[in-house]
């Protein structure tokens, strides 16, 4: 690891001024930016800390939404979020427990690694990002590969999930990652189906749109059978290939809907 | 470099360390608690979980100046207060929980971890919740088995 200056604030405003600094960055629960900086592709000049900010943690859950600030770690989240059980199961299959007793939804949603599963849940159901500046519809959240619509020197502080009439998660496991190899978000509001596909495309996490139109009009597992995923733009490595990913991507969606 | 304090094993202590520090490094060169075992230092063995706050943390990928003012417990806080083993370490011992030895603490810091969330867990619930801790020698039999019996102990 290259060497940097740790700060520790310990409120929010002291935060979002030590993010001010040149060569400044955020360190949340540190589950992936540690081994990053270990493999030194990344050497800030100073780390900031949030994980002392008490302003950042807790689960409200009223009116069918569950709010969850931006430090809250997957653990907590698995342990107390009650009204979105989707939601509480995902959050519980991250990683290891360890991993979970430090990761954060907030840093979880700020690097939006391809394969990270809490991208499907905010997309899949139209999260509302809030930051130190603004409030972001995850619609317009994830730009593609480890990229956002954050600002430098801009903080996650809370993220609020509509609680959909049903959803599930299912995550096909890389055994040693324990990350997606392909996972996918089924929520369902109203007749408003939405379907988020992480783990599978090199641009990130997406809408399957020919699925949520299916599915909104049959809301059952037959509805995908004609459906075809393209393999172009899947990811591929030694774990699977393009064609192997996007058939996933089907194969997921079904158990995701039978299981709502 | 930082002064940072925290309370490890009961005791409070302090020492000077740099942002990169990591927690792992602090306990096993600062504080000569060399029980905590680096195993891959990329968080997937597990070998270094120590609890942070009663919470299992993975000791490789946490900095030091992360736990400031925190209650740190390492393997060498398990024993009982007269220096015989705790349950879940004499309870490894009796099942032959281990083989070569190197994962062992983490596993223990582990498996005291699940017992104080989940006191009587199911096998399935002891494999799941070990899934980070990563064992080359026994094939994970006798760490259950142990686990098992630390739970019925208690």
């Amino acid at each position: 690891m290259y060497d940097f200056a740790l700060q520790r604030p310990q409120s929010l405003n002291e935060a979002i001024e030590a993010l001010s600094a040149e060569g400044a960055e955020v360190l949340a629960g540190g589950q992936t930016l540690i081994p990053t900086l270990k493999n030194r592709l990344a050497s800030p000049d100073v780390l900031v800390s949030i994980g002392g900010i008490s302003e950042l943690q807790g689960v409200s859950e009223t009116d069918g939404t569950v709010s969850i600030k931006a430090g809250t770690t997957h653990g907590v989240v698995a342990a107390t979020v009650e009204s979105y059980p989707a939601l509480a199961s995902l959050a519980g299959n991250i990683g290891d427990p360890a991993v979970r007793n430090r990761g954060t939804i907030g840093g979880s949603l700020a690097n939006n690694d391809p394969s990270a599963c809490y991208p499907a849940a905010a997309l899949a159901s139209n999260a509302s990002i809030t930051t130190n500046k603004r409030t972001i519809s995850a619609s317009d959240f994830f730009m593609g590969l480890f990229e956002t619509s954050l600002d430098e020197g801009e903080l996650i502080t809370q993220v609020d999930f509509p609680v959909p009439d049903a959803a599930n998660y299912q995550k096909f496991d890389q055994p040693a990652s324990r990350f997606a190899l392909v996972g996918v978000f089924v929520a369902k509001y109203g007749n408003d189906v939405r379907v988020a596909v992480t783990g599978a495309s090199e641009d990130g996490v997406f809408r399957w749109s020919e699925a949520e139109s299916a599915l909104a009009s049959n809301f059952s597992s037959s509805a995908i059978d004609g459906l075809e995923v393209d393999s172009e733009g899947m990811i591929e490595d030694i774990h699977g290939s393009k064609s192997y990913r996007a058939n996933l991507v089907k194969v997921m969606t079904k158990r995701a809907v039978a299981a709502c | 470099m930082a002064t940072v304090t925290m309370t490890v094993n009961g005791k409070s202590v302090s020492g000077e360390v740099e942002g990169r520090t990591l927690l792992s490094d602090f306990v096993r060169n600062n504080l000569n608690l060399t029980g905590t075992h680096i195993g891959c230092d990329t968080s997937q063995c597990g070998a270094c979980v120590v609890h942070v706050n009663g919470k299992a943390v993975k000791s490789c990928t946490m900095f030091a100046l992360e736990a400031e003012g925190s209650s740190v417990t390492t393997i060498e806080g398990m024993a009982n207060p007269d220096g015989s083993l705790g349950t879940v370490q004499q309870a490894f011992q009796d099942n032959h929980g281990l083989q070569c030895g190197f994962c062992t603490p983490g596993m223990v810091m582990s498996a005291a971890a699940l017992l104080e969330e989940n006191p009587n867990p199911t096998e399935t619930e002891i494999r799941e919740y070990l899934e980070g801790n990563i064992c080359r020698c026994t094939g994970y039999h006798n760490i259950v088995k142990s686990i098992q019996a630390a739970a019925a102990a208690a």
